[in-house]
């Protein structure tokens, strides 16, 4: 059935609590506001404030909890506004969540979702517009999805869910409203792997969440102009399906790869140190990355969406790869 | 008062006591290397608030933590091994002097960003009453946690959600080279922070055993019957420096001051007790000295004899298969 992302994500919470009582959410406004971003709508109705559990403004103290929680047995999913409230529970998700199954030798595990909203809306300003995944996927012990569809978004999440390692899962405000088809029975989707969301031969995009979207578009047009573009969504960003990428750029021997982020030491740096190693024989052009610009988000419109890639600017990667003027 | 009961205290603060001393040997050795803080001067906080607590409570320490897992019953052998950085150790050689975890133990662990942990431990509480069991967490920490932001979220949140949690200050009052009253500004109180937030406080004299076991027992009791949190702060003094990397007096502290504070050993207290009371003699105190020597002997031998772990060993770990 056609469904929001935003509804995707109430399914796959809902499905897994009413599955397992060790699974609670906790964040803020997360019960009786309905999530600042009405993805819990209905969960304090259906499973009460006990396993719903609105939070004060504090995230370090809530997270660190919930990771204490996960030790103790339970599995909590946490609930950020934004992504950008993490950074004030970065401490415990770095110095706590990832290292403590490694430091206590196996004997203590942290079984956790954090989730929430990252990457820019529309002119929300420097400090709620970051695309941070690339911190989280640099630190060991964690992994990251960033969904880009309502099925991906449903399936992964409920794997997130089910997985015994701290998971940070990462969605997009102006994702919430998309809708895409979701089956209707039950089904999850491995972390881990990728998927080729449009065939081609010409050229690969790599791109995710947000700009999943925005490589589809460039695709379309660039088909129009005779371009057939492959598009792969890594769907997980770490544990990240290289094998899917490098099987890509083997047959179009062209690479563009298109993150929302911050071009230093972006994840797309890191994507083409990878395929570089793995398939440098293979690429016919330097690999192109299409990032966002290093500035704090600006507020004012014109300057936002200079600082924010678009399907100009990925149609043009593309031609550059493939040496089309 | 009881004979047994007594030299039983005993015996476990004059374990911690030598192993440390032997661990600070062991560091000069270069055997143990990194970083290694001792808590010499401070057992009877640890020894006497674990005995107040069932197997099956939690606990969890910051960084100085040897005292509280060899107080909750960890084999020395383990402790010593993994302080050498073993593959018998606790934590296998990856955790270290600050980072010892004994799961079965209900030991969850060091750590050693300050105030990180008590947003943990009120993680803990949390999945207890979650769970409808009746287990208390014991969160301990230095007076130099009290001030940090985390703590006082931990605080809030135990307080709102009347957590079965008891936090345990151990002010040592120096937090490594600052004294306390230019690090917090309520000083003089420092159970203040918790009663702010509508947390039941007390401070306890943490040279006494007894007294900390006492205070423990009530409070563990009321906290176990659902009446939410407890602060305690136990007034104590650290004798050795605050890692090997400092001297037990000098820049901040003098000589003479260190000196009128080990008049309070808490060895030294609870042995006047016990034979202020015909409770042990010398001989009973020769020999808990030989029995603890044994142990720790035998765990320099297992540390020194174990295997460092094999290279294959790195990735092992990371993540839960």
């Amino acid at each position: 059935m056609l469904m929001s992302y935003r509804e995707a994500l109430n399914q796959a919470m809902r499905e897994e609590m009413r599955r397992d009582s060790r699974i609670f959410l906790i964040g803020e406004e997360v019960g009786y506001y309905q999530g600042a971003f009405k993805v819990s709508k209905g969960f304090v109705e259906e499973f009460g404030p006990q396993r719903v559990i609105d939070t004060p403004i504090t995230e370090a103290g809530f997270t660190g909890l919930a990771i204490g929680a996960a030790m103790a047995g339970l599995h909590p999913v946490v609930e950020l506004m934004t992504m950008n409230f993490g950074i004030v529970a970065l401490d415990q998700i770095v110095n706590n969540a990832a290292k403590i199954h490694y430091m206590s030798g196996g004997q203590l595990s942290v079984p956790l979702v954090i989730r929430g909203p990252g990457s820019a809306a529309h002119q929300l300003g420097a400090q709620h517009s970051q695309s941070l995944e690339a911190w989280f996927c640099h630190v060991p012990g964690l992994k990251v999805i960033a969904p880009s569809t309502p099925y991906d978004a449903k399936g992964l999440l409920k794997n997130a869910i089910r997985d015994n390692n701290p998971v940070i899962f990462i969605e997009a405000q102006l994702l919430y409203g998309t809708k895409g088809e979701v089956g209707d029975g039950e089904y999850t989707i491995p972390i881990g792997v990728a998927e080729v969301k449009r065939a081609g031969h010409d050229a690969t995009i790599v791109a995710y969440s947000k700009m999943l979207l925005l490589a589809l578009e460039a695709a379309d047009q660039l088909s129009r102009e005779g371009l057939d573009v492959e598009v792969i969504d890594p769907r997980t960003l770490k544990p990240l399906d290289l094998p899917t990428i490098v099987a890509s750029v083997k047959k179009t021997g062209r690479l563009v790869i298109v993150e929302e982020g911050w071009r230093f030491c972006g994840l797309g740096a890191q994507i083409a140190e990878s395929v570089y190693a793995a398939a440098f024989d293979f690429l016919d052009a330097p690999i192109q990355r299409v990032t966002g610009e290093d500035v704090p988000m600006p507020y004012s419109r014109p300057l936002e969406d200079a600082a924010i890639p678009d399907k100009t600017r990925v149609i043009e990667a593309v031609k550059t790869v493939c040496g089309v003027r | 008062m009881d004979r047994a009961d007594l030299l039983s205290l005993f015996r476990q603060m004059l374990l911690i006591r030598r192993f440390e001393e032997k661990s600070a040997e062991m560091y000069a050795l270069a055997k143990i290397a990194g970083f290694l803080h001792l808590y010499i001067g401070e057992e009877a906080i640890a020894v006497g608030a674990i005995a107040a607590l069932r197997p099956d409570d939690y606990a969890i320490s910051a960084y100085r933590d040897h005292g509280h897992c060899l107080a909750r019953g960890s084999d020395p052998d383990q402790v010593m091994a993994e302080l050498f950085g073993k593959a018998t150790g606790l934590c296998r050689g990856k955790g270290g002097s600050m980072h010892l975890v004994d799961a079965p133990r209900r030991f969850m662990g060091g750590y050693a960003i300050v105030g990180g942990h008590i947003p943990l431990a009120t993680g803990f509480a949390f999945a207890t009453k979650y769970r409808a069991l009746d287990l208390v967490t014991v969160c301990f920490f230095g007076e130099g946690a009290v001030p940090s932001g985390q703590a006082h979220e931990a605080f809030n949140l135990a307080a709102l959600w009347k957590l079965p949690v008891i936090f345990i200050c151990e002010n040592n009052r120096y937090g490594m080279g600052t004294p306390v009253e230019r690090a917090i500004a309520l000083y003089e109180d420092v159970s203040e922070t918790a009663r702010s937030y509508g947390i039941g406080a007390e401070r306890v004299d943490g040279m006494d055993v007894l007294a900390v076991r006492d205070l423990m027992r009530r409070v563990v009791g009321q906290v176990r019957a659902g009446q939410g949190p407890f602060f305690i702060e136990a007034m104590t003094y650290r004798f050795m420096g605050h890692s090997m990397s400092d001297p037990a007096h000098g820049h901040y502290r003098t000589k003479e001051e260190v000196d009128e504070q080990r008049k309070r050993d808490p060895l030294t207290l609870l042995k006047q007790t016990i034979l202020n009371n015909k409770l042990g003699d010398e001989a009973d105190f020769k020999q808990l000295e030989r029995e603890v020597s044994e142990v720790v002997t035998a765990a320099v031998k297992f540390a020194d004899e174990s295997p460092f772990p094999a290279p294959s060993e790195l990735y092992n770990d990371v993540l839960v298969e």
